[in-house]
């Protein structure tokens, strides 16, 4: 399966990394990482591409990082429909000081705009 | 989140301390007092009897062992208060510290309140609300946050009614936010 992956340069997207390329491996999926801006992220976009293209390495896979400017949400659907992923994952959210599960303006663009299927990774 | 969080500029209230007694709309006499690490058994209980459709991005979670290592968390760092129903826990509220921003007296809380499906519609949210927001206030706490869904309107209207404003409308859920103190 073709499988598109965004990220930003916050913890929340390392931990969506790091599951994303153990279920690739799993499924031997066919994965492309994107990493679009974030302001005030804790990496730039070319330090979360760089840790992305080692991760990837280290697990032995072929894949292929980008990095992309542009609105995040809109830019990740467009991809996702112009080169025929089969599915589109993000990070599915961060939790509250209380443990609630919060979706960010980016999932909630991706949910309601995607045309294939969304999956979100906790 | 690196945004800033927007809080009402006057602090709403009076509210009432714990505890309190009262009688809920089906006349069975409520209590509502603090908790501690010494009640977390007891509102476990609670949390197996929730209906798990009345659960609110994610929480509260499913089975004990996690229920317990959730309420550990938040009778760790927080201030809780619970409704009684002669000694049965039917409703826990909540105020968890929010370190990400800023510690101290600089720290805001986040606020959620449940109550048991039995006991849901008699007034012991409200008041459950206004007590904790009462024992806050006490300890110095001086800004609440909360999310809720945008659906639940009983919820909002609650919320807005003892003086929360929203100041958070561009995810799923409505931000809102209260000042307990100037």
């Amino acid at each position: 399966m073709k499988v598109l992956l965004g990220i930003d340069g916050s913890d929340e997207s390392m931990k969506t990394l790091r599951k994303t390329i153990d279920r690739t491996r799993e499924a031997d999926d066919d994965l492309t990482v994107v990493v679009v801006p974030k302001e005030a992220a804790k990496r730039s976009q070319d330090e979360m591409a760089t840790e992305a293209r080692d991760l990837v390495t280290e697990a032995g896979l072929d894949v292929d990082v980008r990095v992309v400017t542009g609105d995040p949400g809109s830019t990740l659907v467009d991809i996702a429909e112009r080169e025929s992923f089969d599915q589109l994952a993000i990070g599915g959210g961060t939790e509250s000081p209380m443990g609630k599960i919060r979706l960010g303006p980016i999932t909630e663009f991706v949910l309601l705009n995607a045309n294939v299927t969304v999956r979100l990774v906790r | 989140m690196s945004r800033e969080r927007v809080y009402p500029e006057e602090p709403a209230g009076p509210f009432p301390e714990p505890p309190q007694t009262f009688a809920d709309k089906e006349e069975r006499e409520i209590s509502v007092v603090t908790a501690d690490e010494g009640d977390v058994d007891a509102v476990t209980e609670m949390y197996c009897d929730f209906d798990p459709a009345d659960r609110a991005q994610g929480i509260p979670p499913t089975g004990e062992t996690r229920i317990r290592e959730w309420l550990d968390t938040i009778f760790g760092e927080g201030l809780n208060v619970v409704a009684l129903d002669d000694d049965t826990v039917v409703g826990h509220a909540t105020l968890v510290p929010d370190t990400a921003n800023g510690e101290g007296d600089e720290c805001a809380y986040e606020l959620a309140i449940f109550v048991l499906q039995s006991h849901q519609r008699a007034g012991i949210g409200r008041k459950l609300l206004t007590t904790l927001l009462g024992y806050g206030k006490r300890e110095g706490i001086e800004r609440v946050w909360l999310t809720v869904e945008r659906w639940n309107r009983a919820a909002v209207e609650l919320y807005r009614d003892v003086g929360f404003e929203t100041c958070g409308s561009e995810s799923f859920e409505l931000e809102m936010s209260l000042r307990l103190n100037g």
